[in-house]
């Protein structure tokens, strides 16, 4: 294990043969607390925004999981602390069998080859002075790679594989529309060969018809490079696209972690069913008479509370139309009710007993 | 009658350093009272040009814009800016992409919607501020009484998209142009606001314009579809006809490179070449055309050369700029529906559209 992380990867080496089935990535109680203080010489704490609360996470080697909530659930905390980019508060990250949860800076950097992240937004991502091949050449320099046949072939390599013109080289982002320019970083995170990527949004800041290319830009590299992706998105149909696993995340916590298809043909937590119900559909209907009609969808009243004092016991139940008592008083565990398919609520929907209850029969909240 | 709003031969373009930008070159639309009108393109389009062209509020910047906005028969493009400012916030109004950067930080919600009620009726203040609060209580948010005296930015993003509606339908305005409204937006609130935006429609009667990238939204709101290529119409039509049956290349490609979730998953998207032109050298001929995958089905070099006129096919009120004949665009469309949707859900789709030429195997 360790002699991997020593000897750098040439990146023509390809995938180091990986034992499939077993968990590249592990997070077990992952927590980020955001302290808020008061005062300028004597700080004190007098709280802390719980971004992150507790969260445990696998991720299967080559596989895809897709990390999808409202903005403020604390996703793209998640995704930072993966990569550590952040510090976090307790818990462990495990990353193919080294802890990687406390290490400092330079502990890290070794492993930077192998976690890699891709951002949101293609413009604020890339240095506008630097060249193209200044960009993606960027990780050898920094991690002091000497790659067979230079840097420069290898950057004109992977411009290639993501679909530039290698003539690009010396050309810089501003030059380039916004698909081009993400599929730059693409190329960037590639450079090292990483095992894991943490894709933050990777396109929601695109077009739809480039939001198309890139996503089978993705899909595509992991077939040919056996890459491990952990997918942030808002869109719920970008992440089934996408995914093989998704983990629904509601105000810091894991509230349904599936596989995509249990997920989305029956979601169990209401949370999750409200948030799939809520995506609209490109498909008009009208009814008979010619008169257009709208669907019926659970609405979701008001806002996520504020993770600075979220609801006590089950989070959501501020908002969920089946809350009870027992939700107020006692936090429900994320448990696995049927195989492959855990989920943290007292109450499930798409339950045996329950015929698939759909939006439609779910009573609308308040 | 004749329709609220008639937009005809509309082009605004902007003289630059680099070239003139031909933004919006030539396009015609009506609408009617309480009808919604969809808006799709992709960025670059000319969808927000055009919806501001209609606001005027092009005026004073370097646009150049000819042809005919005719709201309620009263052409916008010639009348003096003191006129378009009366009609702008009492006839037509408007709603914003973001609704942070849209309301002055420095002003409460309150005075902010007191201020566009009193500049178009001679009212007290205490007047409006009691309407601007019935306007708060009627967009959904809870106790208005104290909420309008409260700042922008004490409001979350979907309450202040909600006082940006109650600011926009003040005055009771005829005709509502929504710009990318929920696209800053997460999905739950989105779905609030186009419940509400489509709740107030038919409690005011408005004709609503509704400017989105997402198809999603579209066929959620709209009566009737366009879809904006390169400044121009690529296709006009139903929402059942724009979905349906689309006609147009580039609207194929626009529902083919989406993933759905309302169908099941297909194994891989179908993206559209290339980029979006610049709007300064627009390609020659059909715009789409350098991204097209159908040149070669018309054939020779008419795509290249022949900018394709916008003609009804067959179904009266949809139109479509595209070389293909009909019975090239109904068996082009057929083969691509069979690729993107699996087999499992084809049965329902076969069942719509009847009369479908033999669909060949997906590949």
């Amino acid at each position: 294990m360790t002699e991997q992380i020593q000897t750098p990867p040439a990146p023509e080496a390809g995938r180091v043969a990986g034992r499939d089935g077993d968990p590249l990535l592990q997070v077990t109680d992952l927590v980020r607390h955001f302290p808020v203080t008061r005062g300028v010489v004597f700080r004190r704490k007098v709280g802390a925004v719980q971004a992150v609360d507790g969260i445990n996470l696998s991720v299967t080697r080559g596989q895809t999981l897709g990390l999808v909530g409202e903005s403020g659930c604390g996703k793209t905390t998640t995704g930072r602390l993966l990569v550590r980019l952040d510090e976090p508060t307790s818990g462990q990250i495990v990353i193919d069998g080294h802890d990687v949860t406390h290490l400092r800076q330079g502990q890290m950097r070794p492993l930077r080859r192998e976690i890699q992240m891709i951002f949101q937004d293609p413009y604020s991502s890339l240095n506008p002075r630097q060249t193209v091949g200044g960009i993606v050449g960027a990780p050898f320099r920094l991690q002091n790679v000497k790659v067979p046949g230079g840097v420069r072939r290898n950057v004109q390599e992977l411009l290639e594989l993501v679909g530039l013109n290698p003539e690009h080289y010396n050309r810089y982002p501003h030059e380039f529309s916004g698909g081009q320019r993400q599929r730059i970083g693409i190329a960037r995170t590639l450079a090292l060969r990483p095992k894991l990527i943490v894709a933050d949004e990777p396109v929601s800041a695109l077009d739809v018809s480039i939001q198309a290319q890139v996503i089978n830009l993705l899909e595509d590299l992991q077939d040919e490079l056996g890459l491990t992706y952990v997918v942030i998105a808002h869109d719920l149909s970008v992440v089934r696209h996408i995914s093989d696993q998704v983990a629904v995340m509601y105000l810091g916590k894991i509230v349904e972690l599936a596989d995509r298809e249990k997920l989305y043909a029956k979601p169990r937590h209401p949370y999750t069913v409200a948030l799939l119900s809520a995506v609209p559909v490109p498909e008009p209907l009208s009814s008979p008479t010619g008169q257009r009609e709208r669907r019926q969808r659970i609405r979701l009243e008001g806002d996520v509370p504020s993770p600075l004092l979220p609801p006590p016991a089950c989070r959501f139940h501020t908002r969920c139309w089946k809350a009870q008592e027992i939700c107020r008083t006692i936090e429900p565990p994320l448990t696995e009710l049927i195989p492959g398919h855990q989920v943290a609520c007292h109450f499930p929907e798409n339950t045996p007993q329950v015929s698939a209850s759909s939006p439609e029969s779910a009573p609308q909240p308040a | 009658m004749a329709p609220l709003l008639e937009v005809e031969d509309l082009r605004i373009h902007f003289r630059t350093d680099d070239g003139l930008v031909r933004a919006v070159d030539g396009i015609s639309f009506g609408l009617e009272r309480g009808r919604t009108l969809g808006i799709v393109g992709e960025s670059g389009s000319g969808k927000s040009v055009t919806s501001m062209g209609i606001m005027g509020l092009h005026q004073g910047t370097k646009a150049e814009i000819t042809g005919h906005i005719r709201l309620d028969g009263e052409d916008l493009v010639t009348a003096t800016p003191n006129r378009v400012r009366e009609l702008r916030g009492s006839k037509m109004a408007m709603i914003f992409q973001d609704p942070l950067s849209s309301m002055h930080p420095y002003y409460t919600v309150g005075d902010q919607i007191i201020e566009a009620y009193r500049v178009h009726n001679k009212v007290s203040k205490q007047v409006a501020r009691k309407h601007a609060v019935d306007l708060l209580g009627r967009v959904g948010i809870p106790t208005p009484q104290t909420r309008v005296d409260d700042y922008p930015h004490q409001f979350s993003g979907g309450m202040r998209q909600r006082a940006m509606i109650a600011m926009a339908l003040s005055c009771d305005p005829e005709l509502l142009i929504a710009d990318e409204p929920t696209t800053a937006l997460d999905v739950t609130v989105q779905a609030q606001i186009l419940d509400l935006i489509s709740t107030l429609q038919s409690e005011f009667g408005s004709a609503v314009i509704i400017i989105t990238h997402d198809l999603g939204v579209v066929a959620e709101l709209s009566d009737d579809i366009l879809v904006m290529y390169a400044g121009r119409v690529a296709e006009y039509g139903s929402a059942a006809d724009i979905f349906g049956r689309p006609d147009h290349p580039y609207t194929w490609g626009l529902l083919s490179s989406m993933p759905r979730m309302d169908r099941a998953k297909t194994a891989r998207l179908v993206p559209i070449p290339g980029t979006p032109p610049s709007l300064i050298r627009v390609p020659s001929g059909c715009p789409f055309h350098p991204r097209c995958r159908y040149t070669e089905v018309v054939g020779g070099r008419r795509c290249e050369t022949e900018v394709p006129p916008l003609r009804e096919a067959v179904t009266p009120g949809h139109a479509a700029a595209c070389h293909l004949t009909t019975e090239q665009r109904t068996r082009q469309w057929a083969d691509l529906s069979a690729a993107t949707i699996p087999d499992n859900d084809k049965a329902p789709e076969a069942e719509e559209q009847a009369g479908e030429p033999e669909a060949r195997e997906p590949v």
